[in-house]
């Protein structure tokens, strides 16, 4: 490898390691701190970067094609439905809306009309990426400001398509088209005209048709390897492949991914590529935020300080202005209003995609891109400023916050119990639910598994069941008991951290293997743990005492009893190991507790108690001293 | 103030409309401890020291069944096997329960008319219950008259509502000691008490 490119890559990603946890502590969010990681390593400051830093901008858009995918994934056909009014309704207002406000303002200064409505549409996106984190993080997303916000955003997310097909029609300056860019659409230009649009037309159907009946079955053909790298390296070589493909007929590859993510948006992979893919995203959004702040031009800032900081003040301004609007209409409480119309007055990340596709179709000049490039950086740079004064300052004067609504509106599974785990133990469980007429979700990780369920109607999820997402999909909102019959007591134990965080409502009960993790489960508060082998092992206990003449139902209750014991004698074992552990080695301990069980089984005191009423002693002692 | 202690037993109590409805009238009644036997005892182990300690708590002890084969479900036999032992309950040292009521609540499917002496059942209710009747006597307890719920396999829907409100009220009556003693352990059901 070239020496040059391990240098590049140390200098981008000790940047990104350096200022995003900075930002972070700060407060600021990590997309404020790539950008501000990209100025330090410009030319601005430290020069690190220079004319490169375009080309890996141009990589890193490989990012936001991900992006789209993933946004496809999300987008299951009903939960756009149930959303449709604040999509269509307000987002697609505020596109438009926002769109003619400020391409209207860029008239006033004399831009032709063309120009002024790309800059228009363009500056309509917010950033998905900063105001998302930012109401995960202080845990809005649930509110009505929340939820409207999503559907904006959503919205956007889809406008882009659209807005990336009309943009070509407004180029009025010269192209400033790379060589890639001919280079594919070469293919294309040397079919005959009437091809074309077959062409096209082709490549989509088949994206649908490829996505529908020959991608699950080769993700499950993979999944079934059991090797996780192959499977991320399927779920990226499936999105590249689709931009490639395209790319060649001339459409957004970006488009092509979004197509492709809702055509698995159904499939039982989804949370797996989600989450599979999900860090690829990050990282080169992540980097695509670097190149963007490297190519922030300060020169132009410096020199025209005024009207730089005047343009981002009047968007920001009309943006908030129109949302704010839109909320009344829609009727959001005034304290919602302010953070839905805050959180979303910025320009987002998509307006750096769209510039630089302006730029090299010729649709905006070099300088209006500059001047612009600068203005968002700087407006997305003030989100968690603006965030932090309407929180500190604004809404407490308002004294109505709103609680936050604990009702979701996307219901996707409706079933009492959810099952993780169907392996030899939740198998049996589920299956005896299921015989007793009580609807189970299940959660599993064996694809064949899921495969074979899937094919006998169960409701089953492939996936990891310790993660948010999957469990509420999978209805953990709605549910009442959570079985955890994993063979992982690491993975059981995350699974019960989550469950009890976001979805404290849900009754656990819990498989454990050994003594060790069922004390695990019970410092984390659990009181439905069960051993796996324990019933069987006392059921060949019971049986072999009877084989060896014992009446049938004195070894039953003999068992019964012993079990009763032996739960009593954890429960105390488990609240005296904490002390212990310091002191002995855990297999040292293991063995103290052994003999200590055994010394206590040895007591037969505990086995006497029931049989008194059963037990004719005592009234014999009595006739017998009554009539001697 | 009386207090009473309801030990019910039904084994599948999904199936009986009746006592479901039993059940709720009596959960609004204060100073009344609902005892669930199969709820408590799945598996038949019963608690011994449990369900003494429930019995000294309580004035009144009403064995709530079901009519099976003439007596009661298999539950309510074990618990008595269990809980009154002797040298506690009864025998030269057992006055645990001395001076406590005890009376059996019960559902049947035939008609109050099959149980007289030239009905099908040929024998009374009275007479299938003896052997209460004596484990109280032998206990020390004064046993009282059955509240009885007839012909639950025909009932209608008021009808059972009506049940339900007259066993509200026998537990009212018992709890405030609005009951006459004397008077009630002349008639055949208590039922007789309760119908204004």
């Amino acid at each position: 490898m070239n020496q040059t490119v391990l240098i590049q890559a140390m200098v981008y990603l000790a940047s990104g390691v350096l200022f995003v946890p900075i930002a972070k502590r700060l407060g600021l969010g990590s997309v404020l701190g790539y950008l501000l990681a990209g100025v330090m390593i410009g030319p601005a400051v430290l020069g690190l970067v220079g004319d490169e830093g375009h080309d890996i901008m141009h990589f890193a858009e490989f990012g936001v094609i991900i992006m789209l995918f993933l946004v496809g994934l999300e987008l299951e056909p009903e939960r756009l439905w149930k959303l449709r009014t604040p999509v269509l309704g307000l987002g697609g207002l505020q596109v438009l809306l926002t769109a003619v406000l400020t391409g209207g303002l860029a008239l006033t200064t004399g831009l032709p009309w063309q120009p002024s409505l790309a800059l228009g549409m363009i500056l309509a996106m917010s950033s998905t990426a900063i105001v998302l984190q930012t109401l995960n993080e202080k845990g809005l997303m649930q509110t009505a400001a929340g939820q409207n916000t999503f559907a904006v955003l959503l919205f956007q997310d889809i406008a882009v398509i659209p807005i990336l097909a009309i943009m070509p029609l407004l180029a009025t300056y010269p192209m400033a088209s790379g060589p890639d860019h001919n280079a594919h659409t070469a293919l294309l230009d040397s079919f005959p005209g009437w091809l074309r649009p077959v062409a096209v037309i082709g490549a989509v159907v088949g994206l649908v048709l490829i996505g529908r009946y020959v991608m699950r079955p080769v993700f499950r053909i993979i999944a079934r390897t059991g090797m996780r790298e192959v499977f991320i390296a399927t779920a990226l070589l499936m999105v590249a492949s689709i931009s490639v493909l395209m790319e060649m007929v001339g459409l957004s590859p970006a488009l092509g991914a979004f197509v492709a993510g809702v055509v698995l948006a159904n499939s039982e992979y989804k949370h797996e590529l989600e989450s599979d893919i999900d860090p690829f995203k990050g990282l080169l959004l992540g980097l695509f935020f670097i190149s963007v702040g490297a190519a922030i031009n300060f020169e132009l800032i410096v020199e025209n300080p005024l009207l730089v900081i005047g343009i981002v003040v009047v968007v920001m301004a009309a943006k908030a202005l129109i949302l704010a609007v839109l909320g009344k209409l829609f009727r959001l409480k005034t304290d919602q209003n302010l953070l839905f119309s805050l959180g979303l007055c910025q320009v987002g990340e998509f307006a750096f995609v769209l510039f630089s596709f302006a730029s090299q179709n010729g649709i905006l000049a070099k300088e209006t891109v500059d001047l612009m490039t600068a203005v968002v950086a700087i407006s997305m740079g003030m989100t968690p400023l603006v965030f932090l004064v309407n929180e500190k300052l604004l809404l407490p004067r308002l004294g109505t916050k709103e609680l936050v609504d604990k009702e979701q509106d996307t219901i996707e599974e409706n079933n009492p119990v959810i099952v993780a785990g169907f392996g030899r133990y939740g198998n049996i469980v589920g299956r005896f639910l299921r015989a007793n007429n009580i609807g189970t979700t299940v959660l599993d990780f064996d694809s064949d598994r899921v495969d074979t369920l899937r094919k006998l109607g169960m409701k089953v999820y492939y996936g990891d069941a310790s993660r948010y997402d999957l469990l509420k999909s999978a209805g953990a909102e709605h549910a009442k008991l959570m079985i955890i019959a994993l063979d992982s007591p690491e993975k059981a134990l995350d699974l019960v951290e989550t469950v009890k965080k976001h979805f404290p409502h849900l009754e656990i009960l819990v498989k454990a293997i050994d003594r060790d993790d069922t004390y695990d489960f019970m410092d984390a508060g659990l009181t439905h743990v069960y051993r796996e082998t324990v019933d069987s092992s006392l059921r060949m206990g019971v049986d072999a005492m009877t084989l060896l003449g014992f009446r049938a139902y004195q070894s039953q209750r003999a068992a019964r009893l012993f079990l009763k014991h032996d739960e009593k004698a954890l429960a105390e074992l488990a609240a005296v190991r904490h002390d212990r552990k310091q002191y002995f080695s855990s297999a040292r301990r293991r063995i103290r507790e052994l003999e200590e069980l055994l010394s206590s089984d040895e007591n037969d005191r505990w086995l006497k108690d029931i049989e008194d009423g059963w037990d004719p002693e005592s009234l014999r002692n009595e006739v017998k001293q009554m009539n001697p | 103030m009386s207090s009473v202690l309801i030990l019910f037993a039904h084994p599948a109590l999904e199936k009986s409309r009746t006592n479901r409805l039993l059940l709720e009238a009596c959960q609004s009644v204060d100073r009344v401890t609902l005892n669930d036997l199969y709820q408590e005892y799945p598996d038949f182990d019963i608690d011994v020291d449990r369900e003494q300690r429930l019995l000294l708590e309580h004035d009144y002890i009403l064995l709530h069944h079901p009519m099976y084969w003439y007596s009661s479900p298999a539950m309510v036999k074990q618990w008595e096997d269990l809980v009154l032992e002797h040298g506690w309950a009864y025998g030269r040292e057992g006055k645990a329960l001395v001076g406590k009521k005890m009376l059996n609540v019960m559902t049947t499917g035939g008609p109050r008319k099959a149980y007289e002496e030239v009905g099908y059942n040929r024998f009374t209710i009275r007479q299938f219950l003896a052997p209460f009747d004596q484990t109280a006597y032998l206990c020390n307890m004064i046993y009282l008259p059955p509240f009885v719920v007839h012909g639950t396999h025909r009932l209608s829907e008021p009808e059972m509502h009506r049940y339900a409100s007259q066993y509200k009220s026998l537990l009212t009556m018992l709890t405030t000691d609005q009951i006459d003693l004397e008077d009630a352990k002349t008639r055949r059901y208590l039922n007789e008490l309760l119908i204004d």
